[in-house]
């Protein structure tokens, strides 16, 4: 790849997904998009450039952003925010909304739908009381591709291998040849959506936790700001936001405070914010 | 960390061991069902025991219940790490008392989340 193609692309990039790709990330690039090249038949990463100068706003394009953006996931990723999740947040949602009977949950990464079903299978699993409540697990994502596949619950033997307690399995799946698919008493708790985080957001509900993990750090910090900026309209007053591992309001966005519990933490919004 | 890798294919025994030795666990190894329970009762302890499904003279099935009808190794963890895959199996093994299940093919990062999920990382 050329410099003129990979400063092309990284263009592209930044422009649809607001995704830094900075540079000495040319493997990346190669490695999300030969495979894209090969299926769509075309001959290697520089003829692709070619085609998507002459194609703005094409189909190509968008397969272009979906193949950078499909992160990677897994069931229970990290284990830790589901036991803060179980152990701490939906005990302490239960308690303050207990007259609503209802919780609203977010997943602004819903990526292929593990992370929503695993807080609908915590749900299920540990928090028999919420038993007649309206829990509603909204996902969104960036790449429609990737919300087809959420939408199915259908996995692998290899993802549910991943991150997945056998007794979940047990519980919510079933097996279909070499795939497993998910149950309607989880799916029902969940719904995928498109939405680009630093496009226009659909009106949204005021959302009592937000999972957005592992996508702020693709982001400058121009966009993190805006982005935490938006979610502090979206988040309850007293919500609860999770970020990925390597992630932290701090430096960023001052109205949020750490919140921290024995298995991790999280975020809250400070009251006077 | 002390890990026992009950496998009759040498090269899934070296896999494993070097997985697991990479994450600091010390291993020992054995063959087939018999050998893993002969290593026990020699009084080696073990902090997990992972175990292949089919194997000679003893399989992975008769070791986990043979284990699990002596309380004294009641502390250890054994995870079945097989290519039995019907899900009639996996609730079979769990019964018995298996604590984790993973069917292969598997990478180091579905041996390590299932660690964690045991508390053993």
């Amino acid at each position: 790849m050329t410099p003129a193609d990979f400063e092309f692309l990284q263009g592209l990039i930044r422009d649809r997904s607001a995704i830094v790709l900075e540079t000495g990330k040319e493997y990346l690039l190669e490695a999300r998009l030969e495979p894209l090249c090969r299926q769509k038949e075309i001959e290697d990463i520089p003829t692709l450039v070619r085609q998507l100068k002459t194609q703005a706003r094409s189909p190509l394009e968008e397969a272009v952003v979906e193949a950078m953006t499909t992160n990677e996931t897994s069931f229970f990723r990290d284990q830790h925010p589901f036991r803060v999740l179980k152990d701490n947040v939906l005990p302490e949602m239960m308690k303050r909304r207990d007259s609503l009977k209802s919780i609203r949950i977010w997943c602004a990464a819903a990526s292929s739908g593990q992370e929503s079903y695993s807080i609908g299978m915590t749900v299920k699993k540990d928090l028999p009381a919420l038993e007649g409540w309206n829990v509603k697990i909204l996902g969104t994502d960036i790449s429609k591709n990737i919300l087809e596949r959420a939408q199915s619950g259908i996995y692998s033997q290899l993802e549910v291998n991943r991150g997945l307690p056998i007794p979940y399995l047990m519980k919510f799946f079933k097996q279909d040849g070499k795939t497993w698919v998910i149950n309607d008493e989880v799916r029902r708790l969940t719904e995928f959506k498109f939405m680009n985080l630093i496009g226009t957001w659909p009106p949204l509900m005021k959302q009592d936790i937000i999972f957005i993990r592992n996508v702020l750090i693709y982001f400058d910090m121009e966009t993190k700001k805006k982005i935490f900026e938006r979610i502090r309209e979206v988040l309850a007053p007293d919500g609860y936001l999770f970020l990925g591992g390597s992630e932290s309001t701090f430096g960023i966005d001052d109205n949020f405070q750490r919140v921290e519990f024995d298995a991790g933490a999280c975020y809250q919004l400070k009251e006077d914010s | 960390m002390r890990a026992l890798i009950v496998d009759d294919a040498r090269t899934i025994r070296m896999i494993l061991g070097k997985m697991l030795r990479e994450l600091g666990f010390e291993c020992e190894e054995a063959g087939d069902g018999q050998e893993a329970w002969e290593t026990l009762q020699k009084g080696s302890e073990f902090d997990i025991a992972l175990v292949d499904w089919n194997m000679p003279v003893m399989d992975g099935f008769a070791l986990v219940q043979t284990v699990r009808a002596d309380a004294s190794y009641n502390d250890m963890k054994i995870m079945m790490v097989t290519t039995e895959s019907e899900m009639a199996n996996v609730v079979k093994a769990i019964e018995a008392g298996a604590n984790e299940y993973v069917m292969k093919p598997f990478t180091k990062d579905v041996i390590l989340e299932k660690l964690k999920i045991l508390g053993i990382d």
